[in-house]
């Protein structure tokens, strides 16, 4: 029961990360791929709609991370040996895209440092949801060997392969679509709205050839011969996988025909639903495997769980928790968000 | 450099950055509302001026201390796996707890720094309480946590075999050390924060000796940080007497206290040599050891000679730091009670230029004390990471090259510390140009 409890909070602080934490980096990568001219605009826009929530979207991080190292030690331990140099590069983005973002607003003299700011805030957001995909194509590829004897095989050979580095590269444009549509909302300028919520179009047609290459190159491929499809091939198998494949794309065209037709709001919350359907479906996949090993073993989720009496202190912790931050999140939203 | 020693060292330097980001964090909130207060009572522009300039530093610290702090909760792990794996389930409760208070600190500052004229003006100035009060919280938490590699208790078994049971994390949360190493700690961090504000504007104050802006300032963050430092002493002692208790190795270390005896000396300065087990060139006050550490004169006090040589922690490390902690602090705390009595006998009388440059010249002092501190328990607590239970070189990750992250967080950290100092100049000088005495706004 507690459990599941605490399965939900983890699953929550990992969704809204992605959501708002992820639209936090898109907003960064479409400022490193906006054209000159519109950079200053861009970032003007940005402020206004970030400033506000800009720590709050990051603190589904921290809360995820607490519940994986107090509820699931086990995992917590082997993800963070196994993927210790992409956990550190992602750190190392985190660190530099938090502070710049806010050196950027807060420096008093606005001069050519501006530009520097600028230029590492665009690349650490781009670098840090690059390696984040990267570290959850570490945990589910199956590539993750315990016995490991060679440097390569523990410390690279997870994280660093195709896969992972496809993965990857799809969060990235997760965030910059997801950026793309809560910053539709922001905009004041009709003009402006126009030209990102085509953007959004445009980034969801390449999310939805992303994802339909690695889904059909897994359904082509022998599992023993393509690593990739030994985890993807989930989506081929029983009803589940036609079933999140089913949903995501029906919510992908809902949200395309709304973002063509203008309608920014509802685009907005069918995009958000889209990426929630495409990440809470591969979890529901994968259940209850949460690292996979390359020996075809994984670690489930009540093999990795905390005793008890650790459960239980944290599961009311985190009930009481959301008690104060929900309220609290409405709040800041409401003051701050149409 | 062996793998050990480079996880320690980017552990130090991690913490070592990331607390002078988490006082500064926790304090500086409380700085600003009372600026705000002030503001709301009075009506005076000025207040409200001093607010925002506080509030842009909350800002750029919050952001920093928020990231750093996100680093250690990762290198927990990529650096010291085996201490997570196992200890994490007994001592993670403050760390789900903190997890709130620091969410709940990063919405408040939010609606804080961006909700002026937006919102009802007294909501607004709740938030900025709001987001000291949590951030206090979060601190306490966090040294809890930390108390408990101290005093770890709430479990039963071989921690070192995962063959544990009766696991209460509620009790590991409440362990023997929270509370001393807590108060400590928040009072700490209360001098360091509320002097090294104090000092950046007692030294504008030297060049601009006509300036409200900089006397308004320097006063609120000399009333905070004095206040502090007189508590100190009272709270050093609860620590001194329970680290007697809990941890006779590490007050051995700290005083460098090697022959077991009763009525023992304190010893301050001197240089310890550890092969030799004695010390030189120190200043001995007779039975002062016994009578701090035990409330009695004549009490024994455990040497390090009577301690196994492999359960000793750096020697000489842990006593100078406990030297530099304990000195840098009475100074402040002397500071503290020339600014109170002056404060209370003359009111309103401008400075003396020599009392601002001392002022000036302390401003690194607080969190000089501060890191030392630090130094005294995380170095003379090993070699262990759970005092008496696992040794930290049995934590530590089996992934050679550690000097490699060591390196880059280092420099990461090296730059990001100059680059903040550079921030600070800049508002200090853009704050400056817009109060000059010759063109007052207020």
């Amino acid at each position: 029961m507690m459990l599941g409890i605490i399965v939900f909070f983890l699953l929550a602080s990992l969704l809204f990360y992605v959501i708002f934490g992820g639209a936090d980096f898109g907003a960064g990568i479409l400022e490193l791929i906006a054209r000159k001219k519109d950079s200053a605009r861009t970032q003007e826009l940005t402020y206004r709609a970030l400033g506000p929530v800009w720590e709050a979207n990051h603190m589904w991080l921290i809360l995820a991370v607490v519940i994986l190292f107090v509820g699931f030690p086990q995992a917590y331990a082997i993800l963070s040996t196994h993927l210790h140099i992409p956990l550190m590069i992602m750190l190392l983005g985190i660190v530099l895209r938090g502070t710049m973002f806010i050196f950027r607003h807060y420096d008093a003299v606005k001069d050519g440092s501006q530009i520097w700011y600028a230029r590492l805030f665009a690349w650490s957001s781009f670098l840090t949801p690059l390696f984040l995909g990267m570290i959850l194509g570490g945990t589910i590829l199956g590539q993750i060997d315990l016995e490991a004897n060679s440097f390569f095989e523990a410390y690279l050979a997870p994280w660093l392969n195709g896969f992972s580095i496809w993965l990857g590269l799809f969060f990235c444009l997760v965030s910059a679509f997801l950026a793309s549509i809560f910053l539709t909302i922001e905009s004041r300028q009709e003009s402006e709205k126009h030209q990102l919520s085509r953007k959004a179009f445009q980034i969801n047609v390449l999310m939805f050839g992303m994802g339909g290459i690695g889904l059909v190159g897994a359904g082509f491929f022998d599992t023993n011969i393509n690593l990739a499809a030994g985890v993807l091939h989930h989506y081929w198998e029983g009803y589940q996988g036609w079933l999140v494949m089913g949903v995501g794309s029906l919510l992908w065209g809902a949200t395309q025909y709304c973002l063509f037709t203008n309608k920014y709001s509802i685009a907005r919350i069918l995009g958000v639903g889209e990426v929630s359907v495409v990440l809470l479906g591969w979890i529901w996949l994968q259940h209850p495997a949460m690292i996979i090993f390359k020996d075809g073993t994984n670690l489930s989720l009540t093999q990795a769980a905390a005793p008890d009496a650790t459960l239980m202190s944290l599961g009311w912790a985190l009930i009481i928790g959301s008690v104060l931050i929900f309220p609290a999140l409405f709040y800041l939203f409401k003051v701050f968000k149409q | 450099m062996t793998d050990l020693l480079a996880a320690r060292m980017q552990m130090a330097v991690s913490l070592g950055f990331h607390i002078v980001f988490a006082c500064i964090g926790m304090v500086m909130p409380f700085l600003m509302a009372a600026a705000h207060w002030r503001y709301l009572k009075t009506g005076r522009e000025i207040y409200k001026q001093l607010s925002l300039s506080w509030a842009k530093g909350v800002a750029i610290f919050f952001a920093t201390g928020a990231v750093s702090g996100t680093v250690l909760s990762f290198e927990l792990g990529t650096l010291w796996p085996e201490f997570m794996k196992h200890a994490g389930p007994i001592f993670g409760m403050p760390f789900s707890l903190e997890g709130t208070a620091f969410f709940i600190e990063a919405i408040a500052l939010g609606i804080f720094l961006y909700g002026w004229g937006k919102i009802n003006r007294w909501v607004h100035f709740g938030s900025g309480i709001v987001v000291g009060i949590s951030g206090v919280l979060s601190g306490i938490l966090v040294v809890a946590a930390n108390g408990w590699m101290n005093s770890p208790t709430g479990f039963e078994g071989d921690l070192l075999s995962g063959n544990v049971y009766n696991i209460d994390p509620i009790a590991a949360m409440f362990n023997a050390a929270w509370f001393s190493q807590a108060l400590h700690m928040t009072l700490a961090a209360f001098v360091a924060t509320g002097f090294a504000v104090a000092g950046v504007h007692a030294f504008q104050l030297l060049k601009h000796p006509n300036s409200e802006f900089h006397r308004i300032a320097m006063t609120i963050a000399m009333i905070f940080g004095s206040v502090a430092a007189l508590l100190q002493p009272i709270s050093g002692d609860i620590s001194a007497k329970d680290v007697a208790n809990r941890q006779p190795a590490k007050l051995a270390a700290m005083e460098a206290h090697f022959e077991t005896e009763k009525g023992a000396d304190l010893l301050i300065g001197g240089i310890p040599y550890e092969e030799e087990g004695v010390v030189r060139y120190g200043i001995h006050i007779p039975n002062a050891l016994s009578f701090l550490a035990f409330g009695d004169f004549d009490a024994e006090v455990v040497g390090l000679n009577d301690i196994p040589k492999e359960e000793h922690p750096p020697v000489a490390v842990t006593h100078f730091a406990f030297q530099i902690m304990v000195g840098a602090g009475s100074l402040l705390m002397l500071l503290a009670v020339i600014f109170l009595w002056w404060r209370w006998r003359r009111k309103d009388i401008a400075w003396p230029g020599w009392f601002l440059k001392v002022l000036a010249a302390a401003t690194p002092l607080g969190f000089i004390a501060v890191e030392a501190g630090w130094t005294v328990t995380e170095v003379g607590r090993q070699p262990w990471i759970i005092y008496g239970v696992m040794k930290t070189s049995e934590a530590l990750t089996p992934m050679p090259g550690l000097v490699w992250s060591f390196g880059i967080t280092t420099t990461v950290y090296v730059l990001l510390s100059l680059m903040v100092i550079w921030l600070m100049r800049r508002q200090i000088r853009v704050v400056n140009q817009s109060f000059e005495p010759a063109n007052p706004k207020s």
